[in-house]
């Protein structure tokens, strides 16, 4: 079964090979003065609603990597479906791949099928790929989505784990964007009202947790079709450069200057007709 | 497709094998590529998922059955294995990548995509057996 030349190529999927090492490898570094680099969290706030036509999802624009932030304008609401949007919180990469991977499956089955998908197909998807992984992806995901049965809103956890309500928020700041979210929620809420409830809570969420802010991005899905509002409302602590750091020509003085010519041939010539019909 | 198993049917799933190591030259480990061996390294899983993921097609597919039979009757999971061993008959010689077309399709493969279509694609890998040796070995030459 083993023989030196008989080679087994691994299976495909994930490569457990370096688990030994980077273990060991971690060992040696928190030793040290250097930390080994930390994944891209998003630390978010995100946020849905269902209101009497359709669905409202909305997200900040942060992410973080441990105390710095590495994206000021981060898209955190994502395609699946024509009809179906998801927000992503927990690790970034996680989050794109993962519903990456959704909107492929997504794609595929309504080729197939010749039918639009629905939310449910999709939180199900989601549910087996996450408990698979047994919440080694950290991906906490809102789903929302308009479909020929309604509007839905789902959340689903790193874990697999799924709930089906009418207001959710996720992330670091779920517990101030909540606070709003309890307070104003009524159901069948018109269609601006909830954009309100929904900025308003992603605000509050910006407000009181250090991993979200920057701007708010508002998704608003209804039967008739999407208005995806990057940025809906920019934040006012936009940072203004103070002088421009652009050099001008004739910066760097020319001490020699040296020009030598390529001398070029031409060896071979090919014509090939083209049918122009 | 997974199939949201019956609890009963978990009795059928594969327990839990060693991890083998590569065998380089001389039927030693090969240390390059492997690491220093211990035994250790051979009984315990370096990752909460590598036995589950090792393990996860053979399980998806015993439990399945396993309902199918349950359903339908002895006849179903008898013809489709008869169908997966025929597909599976179908390949290059061992050497060359082969794209299992039959196979995928007969399992559903084709409709979906998932971590397995995307990392660690064997048509890339970069380690390439001895043709001969191969050939001999899977014609019981050897």
């Amino acid at each position: 079964m083993a023989l030196p030349n008989v080679l087994e190529t691994p299976p495909s999927g994930f490569n457990f090979e370096n688990v030994f090492r980077n273990v060991a490898l971690e060992g040696l570094l928190e030793g040290g003065r250097t930390k080994a680099p930390k994944p891209m969290k998003t630390g978010t706030t995100i946020a849905g609603v269902v209101c009497k036509d359709g669905v409202v999802l909305g997200a900040d624009t942060r992410a973080t990597s441990s105390e710095v932030v590495a994206d000021k304008m981060c898209a955190k609401i994502h395609y699946i479906a024509p009809n179906i949007y998801c927000c992503g919180a927990g690790t970034a990469a996680d989050t794109e791949k993962t519903t990456d991977l959704l909107s492929s499956n997504l794609t595929i089955f309504s080729m197939d099928s010749g039918r639009n998908p629905r939310v449910v197909m999709a939180a199900n998807i989601l549910q087996d790929m996450l408990f698979r992984y047994r919440g080694q992806i950290g991906a906490h995901l809102i789903l929302g989505g308009v479909d020929c049965t309604g509007s839905h809103l789902y959340t689903v956890g790193p874990y697999g784990d799924i709930d089906k309500v009418t207001y959710l928020a996720m992330g670091s700041g779920d517990l101030a964007a909540l606070g709003i979210l309890e307070d104003r929620f009524k159901p069948n809420m018109e269609l601006e009202e909830a954009k309100e409830l929904v900025r308003d809570a992603i605000h509050s969420g910006i407000m009181s947790d250090l991993g979200s802010g920057n701007n708010i991005d508002i998704c608003v899905i209804t039967k008739q079709g999407v208005d995806y509002l990057r940025p809906y409302q920019e934040s006012e602590f936009k940072d203004k450069r103070q002088m421009r750091y652009k050099y001008h020509p004739g910066t760097t003085p020319i001490l020699t200057e040296k020009i030598v010519p390529l001398q070029m041939e031409v060896v071979q010539e090919t014509v090939q007709r083209m049918d122009t019909a | 497709m997974n199939t949201r198993g019956l609890r009963s049917q978990l009795k059928d799933s594969v327990p839990v094998t060693g991890l083998g190591t590569q065998i380089g030259a001389y039927g030693v480990q090969d240390t390059l590529r492997s690491g220093f061996s211990s035994v250790k390294n051979e009984l315990l899983p370096s990752h909460a998922l590598e036995l589950s993921e090792k393990n996860f097609q053979l399980n998806q597919d015993k439990m399945n059955f396993s309902t199918l039979r349950n359903i339908q009757g002895l006849h179903a999971p008898l013809k489709l294995q008869m169908e997966y061993r025929a597909a599976r008959q179908i390949q290059r010689l061992p050497f060359l990548q082969s794209s299992h077309l039959a196979l995928d399709t007969l399992k559903g493969n084709d409709e979906s995509i998932s971590f397995e279509d995307i990392l660690n694609d064997p048509a890339q890998s970069e380690m390439m057996g001895e043709p001969h040796i191969m050939v001999e070995y899977k014609l019981g030459l050897m």
